[in-house]
């Protein structure tokens, strides 16, 4: 696919390009090498200088179609046969075929002695032959500075290279001159005088004791081209630029949600675990968990029969193995089943293109749907923060593209720092959990929580997580006045709780029934009241009627004396005080 | 292959003394400096190796096969077939001293 894309992109006003095929060097050069025109390629000793040329060729005879004549300087038939054959290039079986011709150029300073004039057109008969023999469309000198030690004579020497540059040119083939690195310029005797069309420039940095191979473009007339400092390095299949800065995001993306082996971390994100094919990061100071939630990871990926590729930089896998089944997690039988596989390699061992190289290499023979790296920092030690973040970003791109998840864990710095020292990589990430340890009432307890989870409603909670026999166990951790508190503390606290809950009861209990006491004792002194009013009301009732007898039979008397002294007038009067005793009753 | 074509043209005259000098001049066509070669190389072999040596003058527009076989780069280009050790001499052999130390000749004399 990125062979045949930059054809079909260069417009046809643009210089024409000439493909090199070599991963990630078209990107850079906007397709290719200038088509019909000689590319200088400088670098120092041990660069990989003769392998790109190398590899140009072969990829143009093997991809493209293109023919091309390999004259080696340095180098004999034989022995570059067997250089290039530990790529994969059959080289043997491209001259068999007659796709590239092979000459190896040579003359020993010591044996020639040197008379009068000449010129080179020994070399431009031969190169014309070559050529013209396959019908070649690529060339490569490898290296023409050679001749600066074969040949006395630098002016006439001089004066042929540019003849025979100008030569190529007129010939229409795209060549490639390798050239030696020098000290004040690009190369040791000047030749990007003579080419100046495309220079590309190799190096082989050593930082921290760790090498890596640079590529740039020096120049490239006519055409845009990307100027950034590429890693490249050279792995089973040649050579590979690492060009980061062309990298598109343009994943695939899955809804589908994959546990993590531990029920409340799930159920923090949103219930259902981390989305297939994401990226997420696990930080965390030392001895707070990293590996262990990572192969809990691991083992619940495996038990769903995903493969797991689990890549450790700081123990061996037999190590790990062995502490995960002191918490109860036994990954033995899924490394036997191969659903498990181990990978572990020191950081130091080699420079990061190589180790991501051999990380890609173990991808995509083990096709994990699960990756883990264990821990990405030490990695990213290796190199700058520039290279490890760099490395990151493309390991990350090529586990999306193949919807692959990825765990990596981070080892943090206590202090401030801790987040700080993230933020380039976590820019990368999915999801980002953070394991944090507390320290007070003498112990040191583990704390979880998730730092962000993209595409999720994720739970804001500070959660503990106790590390025991039987695995992890995450729990809710107390909110008091003076944080959060976990471990013997939370504990403590519960227990207060417990305890000012009971007291709280109790008192209401004791309330309760003195309130029921006084009412009772409020129903009897009612009750006592109704009743002497009941028995003073019939006492009252009683004398009101004694009275108005009384009154009666007073007034009977009364009537009866007055009849018998004719008083009638009195009578009346006596009559008329009856209902006024009656209504006070 | 095309050695092997070469060492065949030269096997006629390996029935020839072991004293026979062998030499093999390449030229790039009928220039003035392949003339020019061919005259010098011809004056020091008189004078030196007189009836004791072949020279064979080889066209490069003509057989640009040969180049390869003798490592040729540089025209024009004598090589001492015979005698071993192989010598090699590029230039027009202007300079006659440096043909004799390239030709090995001085110290034999």
């Amino acid at each position: 696919m990125k062979k045949t894309m930059p054809k079909s992109n260069s417009p046809a006003t643009q210089l024409p390009k000439c493909p090199t095929g070599i991963q990630g060097l078209d990107e850079i050069t906007g397709g290719g090498l200038p088509r019909g025109r000689p590319t200088l390629v400088c670098g120092g000793a041990g660069c990989g200088k003769t392998l790109m040329a190398a590899e140009f060729l072969v990829r143009g005879a093997v991809q493209f179609g293109e023919p091309g004549v390999f004259m080696a300087f340095e180098e004999t038939e034989a022995e570059l046969k067997a250089n290039v054959a530990s790529l994969g290039f059959d080289l043997a079986g491209l001259v068999r075929r007659k796709q590239i011709v092979l000459d190896y150029v040579h003359i020993e300073r010591s044996e020639v002695q040197e008379s009068g004039e000449y010129d080179l057109e020994g070399l431009f008969v031969r190169l014309n032959h070559a050529i013209d023999s396959i019908g070649a469309k690529r060339v490569v000198l490898d290296s023409l500075e050679a001749l600066f030690a074969s040949l006395p004579n630098e002016a006439i020497l001089r004066a042929e290279l540019r003849r025979l540059f100008r030569w190529l040119k007129e010939k229409g083939v795209t060549a490639v001159i390798t050239a030696e690195r020098g000290r004040e310029q690009l190369t040791r005797h000047g030749l990007e005088e003579y080419v100046s069309d495309c220079v590309i420039l190799l190096d082989h940095l050593v930082n921290d004791q760790i090498a890596t191979r640079h590529l740039r473009v020096v120049k490239y007339r006519g055409a845009q081209h990307g100027t950034n400092k590429f890693p490249f390095l050279i792995g089973d299949e040649g050579i590979s630029v690492l060009p980061i800065t062309s990298l598109a995001l343009n994943h695939k993306v899955s809804s589908e949600r994959i546990a993590t082996g531990i029920p409340r971390l799930d159920a923090m994100l949103g219930g259902r675990g981390f989305f297939r094919g994401s990226s997420i990061l696990l930080t965390g100071t030392p001895g707070t968990g990293k590996t262990i939630i990572a192969s809990n990871f691991a083992q619940a990926a495996a038990r769903r029969g995903e493969r797991v590729l689990f890549f450790s930089f700081e123990e061996s896998p037999n190590q790990i193995v062995r502490n995960m089944h002191s918490i109860g997690l036994s990954l033995e039988p899924l490394v036997k089943r191969g659903l498990l596989r181990f990978h572990a390699a020191r950081p130091s061992l080699y420079g990061l293109e190589m180790h991501l190289a051999t990380m890609f290499k173990e991808i995509s023979t083990f096709q994990p749907r699960v990756v883990i790296m264990d821990p990405i920092t030490s990695l990213m030690d290796a190199g700058t923060d520039s290279e490890g973040k760099g490395m990151v970003t493309r390991l990350i791109d090529y586990l999306k593209a193949g919807q692959v998840t990825s765990l990596f864990t981070s080892l943090t710095q206590g202090g401030h720092a801790l987040q700080q020292s993230e933020t380039a990589m976590s820019s990368l990430m999915d999801a980002w959990v953070l394991l944090q340890d507390f320290e007070g009432n003498g112990e040191r307890n583990r704390v979880l929580y998730v730092l962000k989870a993209r595409g999720m409603a994720h739970s804001n909670q500070i959660r503990e997580f106790l590390i025991s026999d039987r695995g992890i166990d995450v729990v809710d951790a107390y909110i008091g006045v003076s944080g959060v508190l976990t471990g013997s503390a939370r504990v403590a606290q519960g227990a207060l709780e417990k305890a000012a809950v009971l007291a709280n009861q109790q008192e209401a209990a004791t309330l309760k029934r003195e309130v029921e006491r006084k009412r009772s004792a409020l129903d009897r002194q009612i009750s006592g009241l109704r009743s002497d009013y009941e028995s003073e009301a019939l006492e009252l009732r009683r004398i009101a009627e004694q009275v108005g007898t009384r009154t009666s039979v007073l007034g009977t008397e009364r009537a009866a004396s007055g009849i018998l002294r004719q008083a009638d007038i009195k009578v009346a009067g006596i009559a008329q005080g009856k209902p006024r005793l009656g209504r006070k009753n | 292959m095309k050695p092997k074509t070469v060492k065949r043209r030269t096997s006629a005259s390996h029935r020839q003394p072991a004293k026979l000098w062998q030499l093999r001049l390449y030229v790039m066509g009928h220039t003035p400096k392949s003339l020019t070669a061919f005259a010098n190389l011809k004056k020091v072999c008189e004078s030196h190796l007189k009836g004791r040596y072949r020279i064979t003058v080889i066209d490069l527009v003509k057989q640009p096969q040969l180049a390869k076989g003798d490592q040729i780069l540089a025209v024009p280009t004598v090589v001492r077939r015979l005698p071993k050790p192989v010598r090699t001499i590029i230039g027009n052999l202007s300079d006659t001293a440096r043909v004799l130390v390239g030709l090995d000749l001085r110290p034999a004399e």
